[in-house]
């Protein structure tokens, strides 16, 4: 840590110093070139890549976007990967929700225990069980399909899930469900007319995790999948890297292509991934 | 050990608890189950399948018969890259530790404010670490490519011939590292900046009117007070270091001559790639339980501590 003693008794607010604008504006630019050469360079010839890295590309010609979107699966694959991560979402929302509503709001036997099992998933990332996943998957036919991805990757985010889900239903009134049970509504229609409906804000942060989890999953998909037309965007691109090696242009539009929605997604959902982050999310 | 049967712990008038027989148990049978089975079958079961995988010389097809005690786990160890990948995953750790997260530290020191310059920095800051790790990889893969890359370009400016760093033993590690403090230190930053934003402004307030030094508070008063956000954030890394793979797969896959492995890629490069079970079994028991260990010390140590 450098030492800045800038002496501001009477600013009522801290400002930046200016050695820490310094130290930002690098950090901003280490983070911004890479993707700046990679939005351009999708624009520019393989020889103008070196000699003009940072400059505007000579002509905007978008021979490379248009071949892609017209002669590669780019397209399927990127369905293939929002039908999965769509299914994923409604699935672990709808699962870890009712289980959550459970533990949190009926008393049962055993309820801390199966508690405490969930939490045991906490420890349990997908890459350890990998092997063993895959020869599960293939035992119940379900390899080199989506509804294969799709479950296993509810299943792994079922841990986390149900434990932002419970912290948080432990947090609404219960003077709504004992009003609601004294009206003899069952817990059904408690989870949902009344729970369901309050929590938004939580449905919203599990919601975009477990899309940005299933978008953004290479290992999971890459055991699973095996035909081209079944591939999730990561295995396309790899796959499209692999067919034209070092020709870059053509390799920086394609992922061009799919980091534009990505980062589009990112800027109208982080609210909800920081929340996620910082709110309940990270406990031990 | 799941049996659902309504609280008898609780007394409760006979017709609360007739109440409770009759409105609870169908809910019960309804809402548990689902999450239940799947996590059962797909997360706890394969767990417990590595484990027995591990002991068995197995290629995945017929009956596992052929037991071989802990010959797997041996071969593990004797492996010529198994050390490679667990020093690497070591090093991605230190990494973490010594760059990354002081670097996240002293960049969310700057930007607690809630201001909209503040605000734009620190979205772009986060961005790397919303983007797909194959992504992130592929486009390092570019900037770092000895022809066409950026390196070359800056080897130009400074008048030196950079090497193919992804194709160089010395240096793939490196580079590696360079690409995992771009893309999760935002992370991180995000972390101490909640818990910067939730220490008290008087405290601060007041200390700067006794005329403590800036760097005294953030030494004293700052550090102490986010201590639980620096816990988790260092589980957070040592966990995320030992389940490296999505990133090194486009950057090196693994090469030059198996050098930059972690765990994870060496998993899946000579037990599942080969379908060797019995030894991917192995060093998936290992890795889980470096995992558990590691977690169950940490919040033994760590967790429970108060802060003084």
């Amino acid at each position: 840590m450098a030492d800045v003693t800038v002496d501001r008794k009477r600013r009522r607010r801290p400002e930046i110093s200016a050695f820490q604008w310094l130290t930002l504006a690098l950090v901003a630019a280490f983070i911004i070139v890479p993707f700046y050469t990679t939005v351009l360079g999708g624009f520019k010839s393989i020889g103008e890549l070196r000699t003009n890295p940072f400059g505007l590309p000579a002509s905007w010609d978008p021979a490379n976007f248009t071949g892609i979107i017209f002669e590669t699966g780019l397209f399927r694959s990127l369905w293939n990967s929002l039908f999965i991560a769509l299914s994923t979402v409604v699935l672990s929302v709808l699962i870890a929700s009712m289980a959550a509503f459970a533990l949190a709001h009926i008393r049962f036997f055993g309820s801390k225990f199966i508690m405490s099992f969930f939490m045991l998933g906490l420890l349990f990332p997908a890459s350890t069980a990998i092997l063993p996943l895959f020869i599960k998957l293939r035992d119940l036919g379900l390899l080199d399909t989506h509804l294969g991805i799709i479950i296993a990757q509810v299943a792994f985010s079922l841990a986390f899930s149900i434990v932002l889900f419970h912290s948080f239903f432990k947090r609404l009134p219960t003077e709504l469900i004992d009003a609601a049970r004294m009206d003899n509504c069952g817990y059904l229609k408690i989870y949902w007319y009344i729970t369901l409906p309050l929590s938004l804000p939580i449905i919203a942060t599990v919601g975009v995790f477990a899309f940005v989890g299933s978008w953004n999953s290479f290992l999971l998909p890459l055991i699973v999948l095996n035909t081209d037309t079944n591939y999730t965007w990561p295995l396309g691109i790899m796959q499209f890297q692999g067919q034209y090696g070092s020709d870059w242009p053509k390799i920086l539009a394609y992922l061009t292509l799919t980091i534009l929605p990505a980062v589009g997604f990112f800027l109208l959902a982080q609210r909800y991934i920081i929340s996620g982050l910082t709110g309940g999310a990270v406990k031990g | 050990m799941t049996t659902i049967a309504p609280s008898v712990a609780v007394p409760m008038p006979r017709r609360a608890r007739r109440y409770m027989d009759r409105k609870s148990l169908v809910p019960l049978l309804l809402f548990i189950p689902p999450a239940l089975i799947l996590f059962v079958v797909l997360v706890v079961l394969p767990m417990i399948d590595a484990a027995s995988f591990s002991v068995f010389d197995w290629t995945g097809y017929g009956p596992m018969t052929d037991f071989v005690g802990l010959k797997n786990y041996e071969d593990v160890l004797r492996h010529r890259h198994f050390g490679t990948a667990v020093r690497n995953s070591l090093l991605v750790i230190a990494i973490s530790l010594l760059v990354q997260l002081p670097l996240a530290m002293w960049v969310s020191l700057a930007l607690v404010e809630k201001r909209v310059s503040v605000n734009i920095i620190r979205t772009l800051f986060f961005l790397p670490y919303m983007l797909a790790e194959i992504a992130a990889g592929l486009i390092w893969k570019f900037v770092y490519d000895g022809n066409y890359g950026i390196l070359p370009t800056i080897g130009d400016a400074l008048g030196t011939d950079m090497p193919f760093v992804l194709g160089d033993k010395f240096w793939v590690m490196p580079a590696i590292m360079l690409v995992i403090v771009w893309k999760y230190f935002g992370f991180h930053m995000m972390i101490y900046i909640a818990g910067l934003q939730s220490i008290p402004t008087e405290v601060i307030e007041a200390a700067r009117l006794d005329g403590v030094k800036k760097w005294q508070i953030v030494r004293h008063i700052k550090l102490p007070m986010i201590w639980g956000s620096i816990v988790i954030s260092v589980f957070f890394s040592i966990i995320g270091a030992l389940q490296l793979f999505d990133l090194v797969i486009p950057l090196s896959n693994g090469g030059p001559n198996n050098s930059s492995h972690t765990i994870v890629s060496f998993l899946y490069q000579f037990g599942i790639l080969r379908m060797k079970l019995g030894f991917g079994g192995a060093v998936s028991v290992m890795l889980f339980i470096a995992c558990v260990v590691i977690t169950v010390v940490y919040r033994r140590l760590l967790f429970s501590r108060e802060v003084d």
